[in-house]
């Protein structure tokens, strides 16, 4: 089923209608135990029709947020942060006196960040060979947040065209302040520099734990992802450009052997190298970095005000929806299997081929039929994966108030 | 706090041994404000004191890499002049401590005002605490952070035998050997970020595990940030304190507070001629009125800020009323003043500067910090201090004119952009009197005059090294004469700072 993006006026309705999950959406922003004014006050953006931008939208509750999405249909949803005042009031509150007080810690990887190093494809195209340096972001950035930082609720979502986001929900951490997020990014960061830098990772004598991991997360998937996949040392032209982020010329390009080899005969020259200048290189682990490790845009992560698209929102080039990604088939994730907008209203016209209801019904939804449409559909997993998130959060925070109680014998 | 009038001390008598339980450190995060009653008296002498001493980190800071051991030296030597905790074990240290906890807070509420002010004062109380703080042994260092509920766990010998290699890979510099012998701390990421941040430390579920030696920067970006947003809640609170009069002229002037002698009472008063002025304008006069004198003489006039900060310092160095009138009249005359209308108009705010017209105060010389803050110059005046209000190519092109060396210049121009302006002209004195120290710590134009006479008369024995800068032999010959010299004024000041005269010396505004 190919999507159109023409066709988006007339599949939006039906999509906010019958497909997006309103309910799990409504109670992640709830996030259990907070006041009411904690939903109030987070701000939403539209992108309506003919490129219309609309900030500083705010609902008193997810039902209110639900009708007016289902009313004006939006091509694409952001969500910001939590504010001190209503958002959609904002003018209305002294100046300096409006602040955003509150949000998810986000990150957003984008593939065209990775265009020096990736030769099957440019800019917003993605293929299955290079979909693996998301696979292998998602797995570094992942261990880092949990086993360094302590962070416990992670949503990772598919953007719907050339990238992932995540969005990390603990409460603690959705109230850091920019320098602290500003911090962890620049933890996570060691490819540095722009298209004038040739080499972009170099590594100090010492090797802090935070690279070593990463460096065996990304050795898994080296040799399949680098040498056969992108096939880094198999011609003349990446061979150079292989070779210029090595200390010395040490090395020959052979048109007999393949990458595999030529990385083979890579490393023990370096060995070599090493063991007759007595100097300090990790040549091989910098290329391997330069080649696979995550790049992160610190702008997006660092703002506390700053917008993100929603998970399941639709993009409106490709018609793929935002998906969350299972972390537990991190490495089995095709962005080409994710429902396009268009086969899931195909989907749907299947299911309710033998029911006598009309699309352009415009009734209020009728609760279980209408808003569980999405169960019979592809999106179905994912929104299974959805709700698994929001369930472990439940659980944390139920534990807390148990061992919180507890300690203050409060029964 | 609760304030009595009068010089009767009530401060809380604790009983014996008692008394240690409430300051068991000698260092302190100042959390808690103090909660007894305290003399009005004490509560001056208390600020002024603090306020010395903090002025006196701040030239140190400048004048010597922190940390070094002069610096060590000579902030010792301070803090035990004016009776602060400087040992950190001594025992008999509950007043030093009790007065370090009530000048701190007293402070703040002079300081909190402006953001200038609070910068100034959280630098100052900073590098006082980095002070105290890098003096503590290690197990004095986990008391006092148990105390003021830091309590950053030090890791077990087990936790660290399993995470050893990591350990070393994340702390440079340090090899497996240093690593079993240096405590490692749990500390909160948020607490440690510029390490987390550039990956110089072990990261592990949100904490980070920090060597001793790097505790000292996470502990004062704490005790910043404490401060910092205590000074915050102090202005806010501000406004029902300065409504108590009794404290609002005190608070007021003590963010513009001199500290030293006041140069009233001169001692050498009528040693001075009127026609050893311009001379002595070259050799010993600070750069303000060597300006202030060279403008009266070009321009056979000076308007009414330039007339009050020059007759005053003229006043300190010894003029008296009849040479004072006689010295304006005559550059008066030269210009479009004629002697009637100078007898008429000039002579009587001379005459009032000497206390003998109206409410007779005797007013004293401005010192340093109140022309730095107070009147700043417009266009046609020649007052305020050059280093503060000139701009930096003028005051640059007049340097070269003064045949000042371009090394020195440069070392003066750091200075002003460092709005280090006192230690400027603690510089430009080194340099016209070609000295390698200039001894003392400048507050005064007086105090300027006063030493560069006494320099010249060959009343100091400053030896300059060409070749080695920092000769200790030389240091301590000048060392040697400056405490003898400074001392007697140090104790003129304690007996003038009492409560009857500070109202008289803060009401000339």
């Amino acid at each position: 089923m190919s999507f159109e993006p023409g066709s988006l006026p007339d599949l939006l309705p039906l999509y906010y209608r019958r497909l997006f999950p309103f309910g799990p959406y409504g109670r992640w922003l709830r996030y259990g135990g907070v006041p009411k004014s904690y939903f109030e006050n987070r701000e939403f953006s539209f992108t309506l029709r003919d490129d219309i931008y609309v900030r500083y939208q705010s609902f008193s509750n997810p039902q209110e947020l639900e009708r007016e999405i289902q009313k004006t249909n939006p091509y694409k949803i952001d969500i910001g942060a939590v504010y001190s005042h209503r958002p959609n009031q904002h003018n209305t509150v002294h100046m300096g006196a409006f602040q955003a007080q509150e949000k998810e810690l986000v990150f957003d990887i984008d593939m065209t960040d990775y265009d020096d190093v990736r030769r099957c494809c440019s800019s917003a195209d993605i293929c299955p060979k290079c979909w693996t340096l998301m696979t292998i972001a998602i797995r570094i950035i992942d261990r880092a947040l949990t086993e360094d930082f302590g962070i416990r609720h992670r949503l990772w979502v598919y953007s719907g065209r050339r990238g992932v986001h995540c969005w990390v929900c603990d409460d603690g951490v959705r109230k850091w302040s920019s320098t602290l997020r500003s911090a962890v990014v620049e933890y996570l960061t060691l490819v540095k520099g722009g298209e004038d830098t040739i080499k972009k990772v170099t590594l100090g004598d010492t090797i802090h734990p935070f690279i070593s991991e990463s460096l065996s997360i990304v050795e898994k998937y080296f040799e399949d992802y680098a040498l056969v996949g992108q096939d880094i040392l198999g011609s003349r032209e990446s061979w150079d450009k292989v070779l210029a982020l090595l200390p010395e010329h040490i090395l020959f390009f052979n048109k007999k052997c393949n990458s595999i080899q030529h990385w083979e005969h890579l490393r023990k020259k370096m060995e070599k190298y090493r063991g007759s200048s007595k100097k300090v290189s990790y040549a091989e682990k910098e290329i391997m970095l330069q080649y696979c490790f995550p790049r992160l845009d610190i702008n997006v992560s660092k703002g506390v005000n700053h917008l993100l698209k929603s998970p399941f929102s639709v993009h409106p080039k490709t018609g793929r929806v935002s998906v969350p990604i299972d972390l537990k088939k991190v490495d089995e994730f095709d962005p080409f299997a994710v429902p396009t907008i268009s086969r899931l209203c195909h989907e749907l016209d299947t299911i309710n081929h033998d029911e006598n209801e009309a699309e352009e019904n415009e009734r209020e939804p009728e609760g279980p039929r209408r808003s569980r449409d999405y169960k019979k559909t592809s999106l179905a997993p994912y929104v299974r994966v959805f709700e698994e998130f929001l369930e472990e959060m439940d659980n944390f925070r139920k534990g807390e108030l148990l061992r919180i109680s507890d300690s203050k014998r409060d029964f | 706090m609760q304030f009595y009038r009068g010089n009767r001390l009530k401060c809380a008598r604790l009983a014996g041994d008692r008394r240690g339980d409430r300051y068991p450190h000698s260092l302190q995060f100042y959390l808690q404000p103090p909660t007894e009653n305290i003399s009005l008296s004490e509560f001056e002498s208390f600020a002024v004191d603090r306020l010395k001493l903090l002025k006196v980190v701040e030239n140190l800071g400048v004048s010597y890499l922190k940390g070094s051991p002069e610096y060590k030296s000579k902030l010792e030597m301070e803090l035990k002049k004016l009776k602060f905790p400087y040992r950190a074990l001594a025992e008999e240290d509950y007043d030093a401590r009790r007065k370090d906890h009530l000048s701190h807070f007293i402070l703040r509420l002079a300081y909190c005002q402006s953001e200038e002010l609070r910068r100034w004062f959280i630098q100052q109380e900073m590098d006082l605490f980095r002070y105290r703080f890098t003096e503590l042994t290690e197990d004095l260092i986990k008391n006092f952070l148990t105390y003021v509920n830091l309590a950053y766990n030090a890791i077990s010998k087990e936790e660290k035998d399993t995470c050893a290699d990591k350990l070393v890979n994340s702390t440079p510099g340090f090899s497996g050997a240093k690593v079993v012998d240096m405590a490692y701390y749990k500390v909160p990421w948020s607490h440690a970020v510029d390490l987390v941040r550039t990956r110089r430390i072990y990261l592990h579920d949100g904490f980070a595990f920090v060597p001793h030696q790097d505790l000292v920067a996470i502990v004062l970006n704490n005790y910043r940030t404490n401060l910092s947003k205590a000074l915050a809640l102090t202005a806010r609170s501000l406004p029902v304190v300065q409504s108590d009069e009794r404290l609002q002229p005190l608070l007021n002037h003590l963010s513009h507070a001199y500290v030293g002698p006041d140069y009233s009472i001169q001692k050498n008063t009528g040693k001075i001629s009127l026609e050893q002025i311009d001379a002595l304008s070259v050799k010993s006069f600070p750069l303000c009125m060597r300006q202030l004198h060279k403008a009266l003489r070009d321009n056979h006039h000076l308007r009414h800020g330039g007339r009050m900060q020059y007759g005053l310092f003229l006043k300190g160095i010894g003029l008296t009323l009849e040479q004072a009138l006689q010295f304006w009249k005559s550059e008066f005359i030269r210009g479009k003043v004629d002697a009637d209308k100078f007898d008429k108009g000039y002579a009587y705010s001379i005459r009032h500067n000497y206390g003998k017209e109206g409410k007779r105060t005797d007013y004293t010389p401005y010192s340093c910090m109140k022309i730095i803050l107070s009147n700043p110059p417009s266009q046609g005046d020649y007052h305020g201090c050059p280093f503060r209000h000139s701009d930096p190519e003028l005051l640059k092109q007049k340097l070269q004119s003064y045949k000042i060396s371009p090394t020195g210049i440069t070392q003066v121009l750091d200075l002003v952009k460092g709005m280090h302006y006192q230690l400027a002209c603690q510089k430009y004195f080194e340099l016209i009197h070609d000295v390698d120290d200039i001894g003392f710590s400048l507050n005064h134009p007086n105090q300027y005059f006063a030493e560069s006479q006494k320099l010249l008369s060959g009343g100091r024995e400053i030896k300059k090294e060409r070749n080695q800068p920092e000769n200790s032999q030389a240091k301590q010959s000048s060392q040697k004469s400056t405490p003898a010299s400074s001392t007697p004024s140090c104790s003129n000041t304690k007996a003038e700072i009492k409560l009857e005269e500070l109202e008289d010396y803060f009401t000339e505004d």
